[in-house]
């Protein structure tokens, strides 16, 4: 359901909302980007909606809001461990439609690969996700490709436009908040159509394995990883054990984000790696997102939020990769 | 033609006398090195129409229009004017279409600074322009640089003051995922400050030199920089004859407005101390100081300023460099 308030009535709203919910947005950080005087765009706790970036898409996605970066998973002594309590209050999260899809991918592997994860469930049944606008095609960004570019899935839709609000209601707990205001034909802000187009290959050949593409921009990379600390779907993470310096009975287990491009990633006992070299790594990673997931879970990986490619600071352009591989392909295919 | 021309008066006002007789050189000055593109027309009609159509881009950043007539100085002057304003070079109303007024005191040069470099720990050729328009114009030789980073790219440790840019590595455990990459350009790119204990960093605060080569390198903002920009003052680095020597750390962590204060301040310092023999009254302020001593220099550099909290001083500075005499 549809409503149109004013921003001062919203403001009221959000203030309540806040003290129920940890409320967690993008929010642009002055001069803590990469290079000196340059900002970033990354989730973090807001208290009123000025905090917030409605413009432009952030650079890192809303993942670490349902899965930290560092997560203790218990604490231990000599002869006991302990979990740490889950947070209590619920949480809420602003994002765009690419990103609501990308939920879904955290779900599957988190919840409906085999087994829930028991960290990941404990936040994610308490969270609710507010649907934030396309203001229009984001930089670098392929969601109608994807076909990611809309979505119904959301508890709320907000939009801001001078000192009028107007919210789209889909779940049914905020409507009374809302049922005092003018009822409005809203309709979310989506994006039909991106500059960047991406096609997926189909039917990618084994000796996909030995395009020389993976080479050429291995070649390029620098395994710093920030393609999959910047995407919304890659779920991986590595396990740390922490005892603490002045007393080694007692500690806590982390687990930290990982990324299949870093090094260390598929380091095993007697110190055999099976992707040492950077090409295998590109390889691993596109093929995750476009094939491996798919074969396995029956659609694509990527949103096409565009993140990974915006963010690579040596102009690698996975959406590129897909394209060129697609073109090879499905060309081949054709014939 | 016998030409009569007061040939020290030229070169204050920022006129080289060329070795050929009749001949000379004007000298532009370009705060930062960092000019409207405008400017290099401006230049170009000047070289074209008075000079030998040739400009020398000099190493501090100014152009140099070779092959002008002297008796064409006051025309050359008055067409220097717009590039004067341009540039945003201080001059007094009354010395309009008379060129520079001074040229004892160097153009402030930089490097490319944080308009493009990714190392670059602030906006040089700003600085190099606040500096310029606090000390310019004066006739006492002062040479001022100011570079981004620990790179020196602008060879400021060459220079009476020399500015370099730092910033503070500010932390977040919680972000870090233990990639290594801070520690490996850290040990690459700069001085090995850092190591991992227990998957997380520990930043040796003795041994950062403040490059940020660490906030460059971290994938997931656990590295930032710090609000405040900071600076090192590098003192008393000169070229020349006797004793060409690298300028050595004063102050570090300072920030901007002390730097410019200290540089103001050393004015009155030279005023006061350089050699009654100094030819055309330019001394390096180096030879001032070791002949005064460096406590003199300090109570005039260190007058009405406040340094940061944080900001370390060198009590006593020392310098090495080649002894020719």
């Amino acid at each position: 359901m549809g409503y149109e308030l004013s921003r001062s009535q919203m403001d009221e709203i959000f203030s309540k909302l806040s003290s129920h919910y940890d409320v967690y947005a993008p929010v642009l950080k002055k001069g803590e980007g990469t290079f000196s005087d340059i900002d970033v765009i990354r989730y973090d706790r807001v208290h009123s909606l000025d905090e917030i970036e409605w413009e432009k898409r952030s650079d890192y996605s809303f993942k670490e809001v349902l899965f930290p970066v560092n997560e203790t998973l218990f604490y231990f002594t000599e002869d006991e461990t302990t979990v740490p309590k889950a947070p209590e209050k619920g949480r809420i999260i602003f994002l765009r439609s690419c990103d609501i899809h990308a939920v879904k991918r955290l779900d599957q592997i988190y919840l409906k690969n085999g087994f829930e994860d028991f960290y990941y469930a404990r936040i994610r049944e308490k969270t609710l996700f507010f649907l934030m606008g396309c203001p229009g095609d984001c930089d670098g960004g392929f969601c109608a490709s994807m076909g990611t570019n809309t979505t119904n899935d959301y508890d709320m839709y907000i939009k801001l436009a001078g000192d009028k609000v107007y919210t789209d209601i889909k779940n049914p707990q905020f409507t009374q908040c809302f049922d005092k205001f003018n009822k409005a034909d809203v309709a979310p802000d989506f994006v039909s159509e991106n500059k960047e187009k991406v096609t997926l290959p189909t039917n990618l050949p084994k000796d996909v394995i030995d395009n020389p593409i993976w080479k050429d921009y291995g070649s390029r990379c620098i395994t710093c990883g920030r393609c999959n600390f910047a995407c919304p779907t890659c779920t991986c993470f590595s396990m740390q054990d922490i005892f603490y310096k002045d007393n080694e009975n007692a500690g806590e287990r982390r687990r930290v984000w990982a990324s299949c491009q870093v090094d260390g990633y598929t380091d095993i006992a007697g110190g055999h790696n099976f992707r040492d070299d950077k090409g295998s790594r590109m390889r691993f990673k596109v093929m995750h997102k476009i094939y491996d997931f798919e074969k396995r879970f029956g659609y694509s990986m990527c949103v096409g939020c565009g993140r990974c490619d915006t963010i690579c600071p040596e102009y690698i352009s996975y959406k590129n990769i897909v394209n060129r591989l697609a073109d090879e392909y499905n060309k081949k295919e054709g014939k | 033609m016998s030409l009569d021309i007061n040939t020290k008066k030229a070169k204050k006002n920022a006129w080289r006398i060329s070795k050929e007789r009749g001949m000379g050189a004007s000298r532009i000055r370009i705060p930062g090195g960092y000019c409207d593109a405008d400017i290099l027309g401006l230049v170009s009609e000047i070289a074209k129409e008075y000079g030998n159509g040739y400009v020398h881009l000099t190493t501090r950043q100014g152009f140099e229009i070779e092959g002008i007539h002297l008796e064409d100085m006051e025309a050359v002057n008055a067409k220097l004017q717009p590039i004067i304003e341009k540039s945003g070079v201080n001059q007094n109303p009354e010395d309009k279409d008379k060129g520079y007024t001074a040229s004892g005191t160097r153009n402030v040069s930089a490097c490319i600074g944080n308009n493009v470099c990714p190392f670059a720990n602030y906006n040089t050729s700003k600085l190099a322009r606040r500096i310029d328009k606090e000390i310019f114009p004066n006739d006492l030789h002062f040479k001022v640089a100011c570079t981004g980073c620990s790179n020196d790219c602008a060879k400021v440790r060459m220079h009476d003051f020399g500015i370099i840019g730092m910033t503070k590595p500010e932390y977040d455990p919680s972000r870090c995922v233990s990639c290594n990459a801070c520690i490996k350009g850290c040990n690459s790119l700069s001085v090995g400050a850092l190591s991992m204990e227990n998957y997380k960093i520990v930043r040796n605060t003795e041994k950062c030199i403040g490059c940020g080569v660490c906030i460059t390198k971290c994938p997931t903002r656990a590295w930032t920089r710090s609000k405040q920009k900071y600076y090192k003052l590098t003192i008393m680095g000169r070229t020349g004859k006797k004793n060409p020597r690298l300028g050595q750390d004063f102050l570090i962590w300072a920030d901007e407005d002390s730097i410019v204060k200290i540089i103001k301040n050393t004015y009155a310092f030279v005023e006061e101390y350089i050699s009654p023999d100094a030819p055309a009254r330019k001394e390096h302020i180096g030879y001032i100081i070791d002949r005064v001593g460096f406590e003199k220099f300090k109570e005039y550099a260190l007058k009405d300023v406040e340094l940061l909290p944080e900001t370390k001083m060198n009590t006593n500075v020392y310098w090495d460099g080649i002894h020719f005499s």
